[in-house]
């Protein structure tokens, strides 16, 4: 018998894979109901990635104070600031914030020179305040892999839009990611007002927000009663309603924005400062007469 | 002295024929460029999570290369029977202690600076931004830890029998100490007494490798490190590098090497 040279050999087997591997790789995507559509991380870790997607989460927050951050050893109770403005809060970097306290030793007191040693915020300029080098973009990649690995963590989606749209002015970006957003979470009313900030503050169209944020609304109607008493989600159903109510009265729908502030009254911590909002629309509505008769919702 | 630096040239040739450094080097080139070519949301101007990986990969290399070049050198002397005709030379054990030290300090701080120039390329042609002060800095700092290392690993391979035992338990301590050591402070404070004094002695007691880590700093664009903090840490480093040769000159001084 004639020897076959090693080479054909290989040849043969390479052949042998690529062959099998177009017959069963279209195949295996399709086992075990996996689709095509789903991502690495869940074909590789299931339902135990959503153990990471906090992890990544914090991460864009570190990267977002440049390093400065706690760590485990340290109990401090982090507020996330990278999450702050878009939750309706302010961006504000207090370098004078020392989560560190004073130095307790002559080596804790040299290792401060080595580590980030001020509070900053890359929204701010970073560390070197240097906007071009220290842009708020170099969060994005945490927030994409925490939105991957749980695609149920929606503060990703709302704070991952919120800067795309403001800091780095893309605002179709925020919007196709928003929209991810909502595919795997339908009932979010956080993910519909961020879409309708969007449309109503880039795009400047308000038929689109007031579609979004009154689902926005409906959703929230639809929580427990115990749901709907915690603070945070009272702080959303306040921001959509004053949000709606302000949208109306740009459009000179008086009645309607009134009955927007006064869904906001129900929830709202300040009702007296609602009720101001109130009492100015319903001068205005004394003054001008109403662009529709609509019944609000 | 001459003597020293021969010994000390013959471990870093030992580097260009092993296998260790370009296989770490291609994985860590593979792995960053790989991360380098996602996009994330189209944005091609992020950097710092490509930084972040390529820094981390180059610390876990440089310790490879450091610990398993160190711990096999004069095991493998022995081994072989090497070290008879070098000691009849004459060359003392102090010597061979030195010798063996700079050529691995050395051969860790020819890699370091290939690995290093690899991540300057890449990180600068993707950010144009060239903050070579930090860099420098990032590199001599951690080229006098990897000479802390160095020391610490000769004096495990004097004292354990094995390279991989070696290996293994510097790997372990040193990984430890960087990640718990700039912690035990914090630790000791919360404890009660004596567990308090025993966890802050721990603390004093131990090189702090953190002190030479400026990863962070790099990755957030932070500016330079004052030099007086650079030099104290220099300073340190040359404290525990010379208190671990002394120990393993000492070790290897009283060592039968018949056996």
């Amino acid at each position: 018998m004639k020897k076959v040279s090693p080479y054909c050999w290989l040849a043969l087997l390479l052949a042998a894979c690529f062959t099998l591997a177009t017959l069963f790789v279209p195949r295996a995507t399709n086992w075990n109901g996996n689709s095509g559509s789903e991502n690495a991380f869940q074909m590789l870790l299931g339902n135990g990635r959503k153990l990471f997607a906090n992890e990544c989460f914090v991460m864009a927050d570190v990267y977002f104070h440049s390093g400065f951050y706690p760590s485990i050893f340290d109990q401090q109770e982090v507020d996330r600031d990278v999450a702050d403005p878009a939750n309706g809060g302010v961006d504000d970097a207090d370098p004078n914030e020392d989560y560190r306290g004073k130095p307790k030793d002559w080596i804790d007191r040299l290792g401060r020179n080595f580590a980030p040693n001020r509070h900053t915020h890359l929204s701010q300029g970073g560390a070197s305040g240097n906007m071009k080098s220290s842009s708020v973009e170099e969060i994005l990649p945490w927030l994409k892999l925490a939105a991957d690995m749980n695609p149920q963590m929606i503060e990703t989606y709302t704070v991952g839009a919120y800067w795309l749209n403001t800091d780095m002015h893309q605002p179709q970006k925020a919007v196709d990611f928003l929209r991810t957003g909502w595919k795997n979470n339908p009932d979010s009313y956080e993910i519909l007002f961020a879409l309708g900030q969007v449309y109503y503050e880039d795009y400047h169209d308000n038929n689109r927000a007031r579609n979004v944020w009154e689902l926005a609304a409906k959703k929230w109607r639809q929580l427990d009663a115990g749901e709907k008493t915690k603070t945070e989600n009272k702080l959303i159903f306040e921001r959509i309603t004053t949000h709606l109510a302000k949208l109306e009265e740009g459009a000179g729908n008086w009645q309607k924005a009134i009955n927007w502030y006064r869904a906001a009254q129900t929830v709202s911590e300040t009702p007296e400062a609602v009720q101001q909002q109130i009492d100015e629309v319903e001068k205005k509505m004394a003054g001008q007469p109403a662009a529709t008769n609509n019944p609000a919702h | 002295m001459k003597t020293i630096f021969a010994i000390a040239g013959v471990v870093i040739m030992e580097l260009y024929r092993r296998k260790d450094f370009y296989v770490l080097f291609v994985l860590t080139a593979f792995i960053t460029l790989a991360a380098g070519s996602v996009h994330f949301f189209h944005e091609s101007n992020i950097v710092r999570y490509v930084k972040d990986l390529c820094l981390l990969l180059i610390w876990i290399s440089a310790w490879i290369i450091t610990i398993a070049t160190t711990a096999r050198q004069i095991p493998m002397e022995r081994e072989s029977r090497t070290i008879f005709p070098l000691l009849a030379k004459p060359v003392t054990r102090g010597q061979i202690i030195l010798g063996k030290f700079f050529g691995c300090w050395f051969a860790s701080g020819i890699a370091l600076v290939v690995f290093y120039l690899f991540f300057i390329v890449v990180t600068g042609s993707r950010e144009h931004y060239w903050p070579v002060l930090q860099y420098v800095q990032a590199i001599l700092l951690q080229w006098l830890m990897l000479g802390l290392l160095t020391a610490m690993t000769l004096l495990g391979s004097i004292i354990f029998a094995a390279p991989s035992s070696t290996v293994t338990i510097v790997f372990i301590s040193a990984f430890s100490i960087w990640f718990l050591g700039p912690h035990l402070n914090v630790i000791a404070l919360r404890n009660p007494e004596p567990l308090r004094d025993i966890i802050y002695t721990a603390y004093f007691i131990i090189p702090h490798l953190e002190l030479f880590d400026l990863r962070e700093r790099l990755v957030g664009d932070w500016s330079v490190v004052p030099w007086s903090a650079c030099g104290l840490a220099a300073l340190y480093a040359a404290a525990y590098t010379g208190l671990f040769l002394l120990l393993a000159w000492l070790g290897f001084r009283r060592q039968n090497l018949s056996t």
